[in-house]
């Protein structure tokens, strides 16, 4: 499979990134060279293999539902500049 | 250079007062600043020599810990409350965490003293420790090249004598490469032996933390205090935690597997002559018989690989949105803008590359035929091991297939740097826990580290090993 400019302009998007001209080249000529790489896995029939999806086998964990003390705002609020005294200030959403 | 080979050692001398905490600190932190240059640090403790004091008395008044007096560095992607953590990251440039990792708790509790931060690759993704906000980090055995990565300031912080042990992460080999590239050892235990509260996500069920050393008993040693189940993070196993320490010198025989795959087309023609000689060497004793074996899907490690992590960072990577924490784009006027904009500006080149990887490998059309398919693979690799660990107790590889690379040499190249992981990543995908331990030098003067790996929380066997070895080795 190959990746086309527009669709890493998109996926870009997705991610919540931006590129110049450039760098759109660039992550073209680069992805679609590990893609073919990964392609690799093809080889492969998985037809009927379970996906793994954790390395070590767990069970569900169960607690007891007690309150516990968390960090506190004070705390919370303390790696942003942007903020009132009990709350995070982003760029206004609603207008 | 130091005035003792392991930490019990230490102690014993700490404790007639033939070595002062204070001084030793003191020592480190005097050859951190001499060695700036290496750049293996992001952030250096002064309160360190507090924290000696403290523990000194501790010492003296003989109610102390089992790490009293030791120093550790540790990689700044652990959190430790009230200073820094970057992950080398410009996007985490001025955040402090609020809290601390088990892992770093559970040393601070056995009064080991806590040195500084070590410079890393951006949130752990590298294979040499160029990719840092702070600046490559340089070998200190030849510092045109790189020291190995992502963890490669620990790595450099033992191997340089700047600490007395320190503690990285694994993901892919993190842990392991770097120590090969510095000559010294590092392991990287099972997923689930130690907690992972308070690491910063790269790849969820991958990350591992583990520590780096000059010896085998301060491995041993340190993992008994690393390990055990925490309530904080629900993938950390409840299962028992052996005195790995006193377990080192236990006598059995045991059966180390060579799989073949392992010393094919790739491996650099020194190493594997040094290692096949060590083998050689090693098959002279009658505790020890090596055998051959076959691990078939390791060719698929580095694709499954990469399809599987980037996938899973490109969603813990998403909370880097500039709102509660991290360096925020302060022009925009657009929510949606302001997240595009701090995001583009704070991370660096390789984080953004796996991102859009792992976005492109979970979107909708794609999904099934990169992100189940390689998940399918995972399994078959993860068979493999077990397979082979019904006929042997342990397997030995080389850790990497080249010694330390320049400087540059593999930048231009992504694909060919991920390559250089192709014997490390396959434990993370079955997470199994590996140690590589120093066996010689190249023609360079360049350290070989030679990988152990064994089954499932069997790291007592591991590093009984290890030990066994390297002590036959250095006979």
């Amino acid at each position: 499979m190959s990746v086309t400019k527009n669709e890493v302009e998109h996926i870009a998007k997705l991610a919540k990134l931006k590129f110049n001209e450039n760098e759109i080249d660039e992550y073209t000529t680069q992805l679609n060279q590990i893609l073919t790489y990964v392609d690799k896995l093809n080889e492969l029939d998985t037809e009927n293999i379970k996906p793994l999806l954790h390395p070590v086998d767990g069970e569900n964990v169960f607690r007891e539902d007690v309150q516990k003390k968390s960090i506190s705002t004070e705390d919370a609020l303390k790696n942003t500049l942007y903020k009132t005294d009990k709350y995070f200030k982003v760029p206004k959403v609603i207008k | 250079m130091l005035q003792y080979k392991n930490h019990l050692e230490k102690l014993a001398k700490l404790k007639v007062k033939e070595i002062s905490l204070i001084e030793n600190v003191q020592t480190f932190l005097d050859k951190i600043e001499l060695n700036k240059d290496l750049n293996a640090f992001n952030f250096v403790f002064e309160d360190a020599l507090e924290q000696a004091k403290i523990v000194e008395e501790k010492i003296f008044n003989g109610t102390y810990g089992k790490l009293a007096g030791m120093v550790i560095a540790i990689k700044d992607v652990l959190a430790i409350k009230d200073k820094p953590l970057t992950c080398s990251s410009k996007i985490l440039e001025n955040f402090n965490s609020v809290y601390t990792a088990t892992a770093i708790q559970k040393l601070i509790d056995e009064d080991a003293i806590i040195i500084g931060k070590t410079n890393c690759d951006e949130f752990a993704m590298g294979s040499s420790n160029e990719n840092s906000a702070f600046g490559k980090v340089l070998n200190p055995i030849d510092k045109t090249r790189v020291p190995g990565g992502s963890s490669g300031g620990s790595a450099v912080a033992v191997a340089a004598n700047l600490c007395d042990v320190s503690l990285g992460t694994d993901t892919g080999g993190s842990i392991r490469q770097p120590a090969s590239f510095c000559g010294i050892f590092g392991l990287k235990p099972t997923y689930g032996r130690v907690s992972r509260y308070g690491l910063t996500a790269f790849a969820s069920s991958f990350d591992t933390i583990g520590p780096f050393a000059n010896n085998v008993e301060d491995i041993a040693l340190i993992l008994s205090v690393l390990s055990g189940k925490d309530e904080f993070d629900s993938t950390s196993k409840e299962i028992d935690i052996p005195n790995f320490l006193e377990l080192l010198n236990e006598k059995n025989k045991i059966k180390i597997g060579i799989p073949q795959e392992f010393f094919g087309e790739g491996l650099n023609e020194e190493i594997k002559n040094i290692i096949q000689k060590k083998i050689d060497f090693l098959s002279q004793n009658e505790k020890i018989e090596f055998v051959d074996i076959h691990l078939p899907h390791n060719q698929y490690s580095i694709a499954t690989y990469y399809i599987l992590t980037t996938a899973e960072a490109s969603a813990n990577l998403q909370r880097y949105d500039g709102v509660r924490y991290g360096v925020r784009d302060k022009n925009q006027n657009e929510l949606d803008e302001m997240y595009t904009q701090t995001r583009s500006n704070g991370f660096g080149k390789e984080v953004k590359r796996r991102i859009m990887l792992g976005t492109y490998v979970l979107s909708s059309g794609y999904y099934d035929a990169y992100y189940t398919k390689a998940q399918k693979v995972r399994r078959l690799i993860q068979e493999d091991f077990q397979n082979a660990f019904k006929k042997v107790d342990v397997i030995l590889t080389p850790t990497s297939p080249f010694t330390a690379f320049k400087i540059g040499e593999k930048l231009s190249n992504p694909l060919e740097m991920y390559l250089s992981d192709i014997y490390t990543t396959s434990a993370n995908l079955a997470g199994i826990p590996g140690i590589s331990i120093p066996v010689g030098n190249d023609s360079n003067g360049l350290p070989i580290g030679l990988q152990l790996l064994a089954n499932q929380f069997n790291e007592a066997l591991l590093l009984q090993t290890a030990k066994k070895l390297i002590h036959k080795i250095n006979e």
